[in-house]
């Protein structure tokens, strides 16, 4: 049939399944958007290429397909760069589609041109330039199989305007894309597994470490299954949350430079470390040189150049870790670890006493208070995404996920602005679910022109703006290591009941502890997005914390009475 | 410590790109870079020669084999092979004994492949100390212009590196 390179785009994302997409027209797109009109394909308008690239990061996210990504030529490419950046770093499947000048005028500086592909060579799983009609589909069939399968990540397809407006008589190729010099290793060597094996029997005091790898490969009950078999704690990296119920007896938290304390007192003490799909990012080790020093690693993932990066693995494993764990699950007979988790156990009581919600209520409302009422509220049922900084590390300690692909979430890149248009593209791929976007006021207002799209769509996600008036973190860092010099921190910010209701969304505001049951209840029942402002304490700051480079164990603790910074229109 | 890299890469436009940016990125100094064609069409092999220590070039073979365009990466650091070099070299004759010049030719395997009324051209092939050596010599005569193509290297024996892995 006679189709035209616009179509074959679509087409090509019919047969791979997608129904949404996330973009922005321009002129080197616009055969493909006239093209769309055609096509059973949601499009959603954003309000800036950045908000579709982290919307259909987190559609990805939160299904476990593909998100896709539109956008024209020169300044409309060049805005997706932080999410593809983004999608690299926590190896998100994604495709964005870019359009671009027509071939006869690249390289001539011609009007919205740019180089998309060169400038996002390092930051994209692979990336395709095509300059001919013909080749669409071979580009795009490439484009989902790599972004989707192996170690996933974005890929990059751009495609001048006149392969978009030149036709031929097309027909679909059904065959599997086959690609030389491209292969996911999926089965585990028999004799790693074994050496593995080996180095299990013989530990007494064994740690599960369960990144991002444990979602990917849809290893939940198979992690299960192993952590009971061979009755070992199962410490998170932030996004490996969800990959293991928080509410499971072996379930001890995340790890890390916000870890819980007990896990990275844990880590240095274990005898054996399991890391499995996690690639040892300096926020999860701290000094590499004093990192865990009694113990063996055994290194489970489907990337082989992340073995020997960070730490070196005495028993390595380049799989998938589904494949694997149900090998090594054939090869253990159960085991007891009684002692090492009960030691374990004993160390959580410190930090029990710590805690913020055990204070007593002095009228001020913590950001703590606000992420675990909305964790009651919901029953951790809701898909939280994030965005970054001091909320994102509290909805790590205090909104305990049952399930993956629950926590969506910028780890690597810690991109700031991700939270809101990531809860949309996770509403748009789980419509039944509810959608919780906690941001700050910081990251917040990087995006909050995509409270437009949110009305456009009229898609329901509600807004829990951490209002504390500081980029909390940076201001956090000033505190502990600049001696409390606050500078281009402090935040003056709009107001957000206004903002809400200018985009003729509802907007509350919460300032004391006892308000917030009622108005979180009130926009769970609310039709439309609410959007919440929660003024919360000023300076408070993130416990436990790992200083960036020190020991695992060296964390700051909060103090066991923190020091309440007084208001003037709130004494204390 | 110098390693010489071996690559099979898929003949596709922006390889070279991809693979120069990996090194680029880990602020890795190629010291030479060879490309060319290899026996089986769409294939092409580069010769990459680093200076690194083992474990950072266990890295970058860990990277290239990422790039969804390189077939096949060998580290002939590790194992016997012949490497070759080749320079082009244009001396002065002008002024100075032209016998000089053809005694060096002479005693060092040199070809003569282009002559001026100013210049002549040199032609210098072997390993790449011997084309230091030979240039070393060179340079007292006058060293109008040069270009060296980049090691070129192949293991001995019998042990053929394939694209086909």
């Amino acid at each position: 049939m006679q189709r035209t390179g616009a179509q074959i785009i679509w087409e090509c994302l019919v047969h791979e399944g997608v129904r949404t997409v996330f973009g922005y027209p321009g002129g080197a797109i616009l055969p493909a958007y006239d093209a769309m009109l055609d096509y059973p394909i949601r499009h959603v308008l954003v309000r800036h290429e950045q908000g579709a690239g982290h919307m259909a990061d987190g559609y990805a996210r939160a299904s476990g397909e593909v998100g896709v990504a539109i956008a024209t030529s020169g300044p409309g490419a060049t805005n997706l760069v932080t999410p593809i950046a983004t999608a690299q770093m926590d190896s998100v499947p994604m495709v964005c589609i870019t359009g671009q000048v027509p071939g006869k005028l690249i390289g001539y500086d011609a009007f919205q041109e740019t180089d998309i592909s060169g400038i996002t060579l390092p930051i994209t799983k692979h990336s395709y330039v095509v300059t001919r009609a013909d080749d669409i589909m071979p580009a795009m069939k490439e484009a989902f199989h790599l972004a989707k399968s192996g170690r996933p990540g974005p890929v990059l397809v751009d495609i001048t305007k006149d392969a978009q407006q030149a036709s031929f008589d097309w027909s679909w190729d059904d065959k599997p894309v086959k690609m030389r010099g491209y292969h996911a290793h999926r089965i585990p060597a028999k004799s790693d597994t074994v050496k593995a094996v080996e180095l299990i029997k013989a530990a007494r005091k064994p740690l599960i470490l369960a990144g991002q790898g444990v979602i990917q490969s849809n290893a939940m009950k198979e992690l299960r299954a192993f952590a009971e078999m061979v009755d070992a704690p199962v410490a998170v990296t932030l996004l490996g949350i969800g990959g293991f119920p928080a509410s499971h007896p072996l379930s001890i938290g995340m790890m890390g430079m916000h870890g819980e304390a007990w896990v990275n007192h844990a880590i240095q003490e274990a005898d054996l470390l399991l890391a499995f799909g996690m690639r040892f990012d300096d926020r999860v080790t701290g000094n590499l040189k004093t990192y865990a020093p009694h113990a063996k690693k055994i290194h489970v993932d489907i990337d082989p150049s992340e073995i020997n990066k960070n730490v070196r693995a005495d028993a390595a494993i380049v799989a998938d870790l589904r494949e694997t764990l149900r090998e090594m699950l054939d090869m253990l007979e159960p085991v007891n670890h009684g002692p090492w988790l009960k030691y374990i156990g004993s160390m959580k009581g410190d930090t029990a006493v710590r805690d913020i919600q055990r204070l007593p209520d002095s009228g001020h409302l913590y950001a703590a208070h606000v992420i675990n009422d909305i964790w009651r509220l919901t029953s951790g049922n809701a898909i939280i995404a994030t965005d970054v900084g001091q909320h994102q590390m509290w909805e790590a300690q205090y909104y305990h996920h049952n399930d993956p692909r629950t926590l969506i979430t910028s780890g690597g890149l810690g991109t700031m602005g991700f939270g809101l248009p990531a809860a949309i593209g996770a509403k748009m791929a789980r419509p039944d679910a509810e959608v919780w976007a906690i941001v700050g006021d910081g990251g917040f207002q990087m995006t909050q022109s995509e409270l437009s799209t949110v009305a456009q769509e009229a898609v329901k996600v509600n807004v829990a703006i951490i209002n504390n008036g500081y980029l909390g973190m940076v201001r956090q860092w000033q505190e502990f290591f600049y001696e409390r010099r606050y500078a281009a921190t402090p935040l003056r910010s709009p107001d957000f009941v206004k903002i809400a209701e200018a985009h003729g969304l509802v907007g509350l505001r919460v300032e004391k502890r006892p308000d917030v049951d009622a108005v979180v209840e009130r926009a769970r029942n609310a039709e439309g997005t609410v959007v919440i402002d929660f003024r919360v304490e000023q300076e408070d700051s993130v416990y436990p914390m790992v200083p960036a480079g020190a020991d695992l164990d060296a964390m700051i603790r909060r103090p066991e009475r923190p020091v309440l910074v007084e208001t003037a229109d709130d004494p204390i | 410590m110098q390693h010489t890299l071996v690559v099979l890469v898929e003949d596709k436009p922006g390889v070279l790109n991809r693979v120069a940016s990996l090194f680029r990125r880990r602020v890795f100094n190629i010291e030479s870079l060879s490309v060319g064609h290899t026996a089986e069409p769409g294939i092409s092999r580069m010769t990459i020669v680093i200076d690194s220590d083992q474990v950072s070039a266990d890295r970058v073979i860990a990277y290239l084999y990422k790039l969804v365009n390189v077939l096949q990466v060998e580290d002939l650091g590790a194992v016997p092979a012949v490497t070759r070099d080749l320079a082009l070299v244009k001396v002065a004759v002008a002024g100075h004994d032209r016998a000089a010049l053809l005694r060096v030719v002479d005693e060092t395997r040199a070809h003569i492949v282009d002559s001026g009324e100013q210049t002549m051209t040199l032609e210098i092939t072997g390993e790449p100390p011997h084309v230091d050596a030979v240039i070393a010599r060179l340079e007292p005569l006058g060293i109008i212009e040069m270009v060296r193509s980049g090691q070129v290297a192949m293991r001995r024996g019998d042990t053929a590196l394939s694209a086909a892995g």
